[in-house]
């Protein structure tokens, strides 16, 4: 780690000083830490290696689904149902870098920012940076920061993804897919992908029209579909209900989520 | 990696009860096509919003579109939080209808750069380059 020394003297060199302010849930520090992974920087990975070796204790939801389905309204509204819980919340959003330019407008948080000014909510926004699979090459990483910060649930927000861009189920422990109605097509295409790796659908803007087409459709393919109308809080108990349920099951049956999660459980210590 | 190839974290918003976003959502898709990761909040964020979202996201810099005319309390309510936060290294700078008269006084006081109407684009792109830091 000799080489990791060249950085602002605004924050400490040390990757195990950095780890304990990590561990102390200091945000600046997670902050940075996540950006030095995400930029390859090998501190980032210095600074992982310090702590505590994966406390995997956060309980990691993915959220995935097509571009406009409302995947952003809804973790807004599952940040307030875990903090009503007393659950401190992390948030990983990701959306896509242009593939021109690399440049990004990240707003998925535009829909979250009732929560900015609660301190048990931290939310960062992630560019894919030409990472395919729906996630950012360093998401992984970060969901090992926000661990070791002492967050209770983690939430990623996938890129709007369809079919092939599963990634999440290796990151996730409860893969939630999201559909709305008048997608009919769309959701003919997700049973081949999406929908196989979704431990729970949710069928979004559930008060429009065909949502109850699409509730008919999925239950012949999926086992556990909700109902929601995120806009309006509708379903949201609901679907935390099931998420716990799917929680519960996860804890009776650890080597299969070991079997899931595979050999990219250790992607943190890609420079140890 | 070099630096260079590391993209630039910035947020761009609009702070306090000022709905003229038409400027700002231009500067963010020029930034954006520069190369740059934009942290977009959208209208009507509180100075404590905007602090801690460029905290959370680690922005280099933050760049506030005003046109209400409160420029001068909401610039320097943020210059303040930014300073108590221990998050002063982070750039502010902004845009929007600013009198000649204001802009001396928020420079001095740390805003570190206003750009005024009719500014080219690419005066906006190339400041915002030069923000480059190593982290």
């Amino acid at each position: 780690m000799n080489q990791v020394t060249a950085h602002r003297s605004f924050f400490p060199h040390d990757a195990a000083e950095l780890a304990r302010q990590v561990e102390a849930g200091d945000v600046r520090t997670v902050a940075r830490v996540i950006t030095w992974l995400e930029n390859r920087d090998p501190l980032g990975a210095a600074v992982l290696a310090h702590v505590a070796p994966s406390p995997n204790r956060a309980f990691v939801i993915g959220v995935t689904g097509y571009p406009g389905t409302g995947k952003s309204t809804l973790i807004d509204q599952l940040i307030t149902a875990y903090r009503r819980l007393g659950q401190k919340v992390g948030v990983l959003a990701v959306d896509i870098s242009s593939p021109v330019t690399g440049g990004a407008v990240l707003g998925d948080r535009i829909r979250m920012q009732r929560h900015t000014d609660d301190p048990q909510v931290y939310i960062r926004s992630m560019a894919t940076r030409g990472q395919q699979g729906g996630l950012a090459e360093a998401t992984q990483q970060a969901v090992r920061v926000l661990d070791a910060a002492g967050f209770d649930v983690i939430l990623i927000e996938t890129v709007g993804v369809g079919q092939s861009e599963v990634d999440i189920m290796h990151v996730a422990h409860t893969v939630v897919a999201v559909v709305a109605p008048g997608l009919g097509d769309d959701i003919q295409a997700m049973k081949a992908g999406l929908l196989e790796v979704a431990d729970i659908v949710v069928v979004n803007k559930g008060d429009r029209e065909g949502a109850d087409e699409a509730l008919r459709d999925l239950r012949e393919w999926c086992k556990t579909v909700i109902r929601t109308v995120a806009l309006k809080g509708e379903g949201i108990a609901e679907l935390i209900a099931v998420i716990a349920e799917h929680e519960r099951w996860r804890d009776l049956d650890r080597p299969a989520l070991h079997n899931r999660k595979g050999p990219s459980i250790n992607l943190g210590s890609r420079a140890g | 990696m070099t630096v260079a190839a590391t993209p630039l974290r910035i947020l761009i918003g609009k702070v306090g009860l000022d709905g003229h976003d038409r400027g700002v959502k231009l500067v963010a898709r020029a930034l954006r096509d520069a190369g740059i990761e934009i942290i977009y909040t959208g209208l009507h964020q509180s100075p404590e919003q905007i602090v801690t979202t460029a905290i959370q996201e680690d922005v280099q810099a933050i760049g506030l579109s005003i046109h209400s005319g409160a420029h001068n309390s909401l610039f320097l309510r943020i210059l303040g939080l930014l300073r108590e936060q221990g998050a002063g290294d982070i750039v502010l700078f902004g845009g929007g209808i600013i009198p000649d008269e204001d802009v001396p006084r928020l420079k001095a006081a740390g805003v570190q750069r206003l750009f005024r109407p009719a500014t080219p684009m690419h005066d906006i792109v190339e400041f915002v380059n030069g923000l480059r830091t190593e982290r």
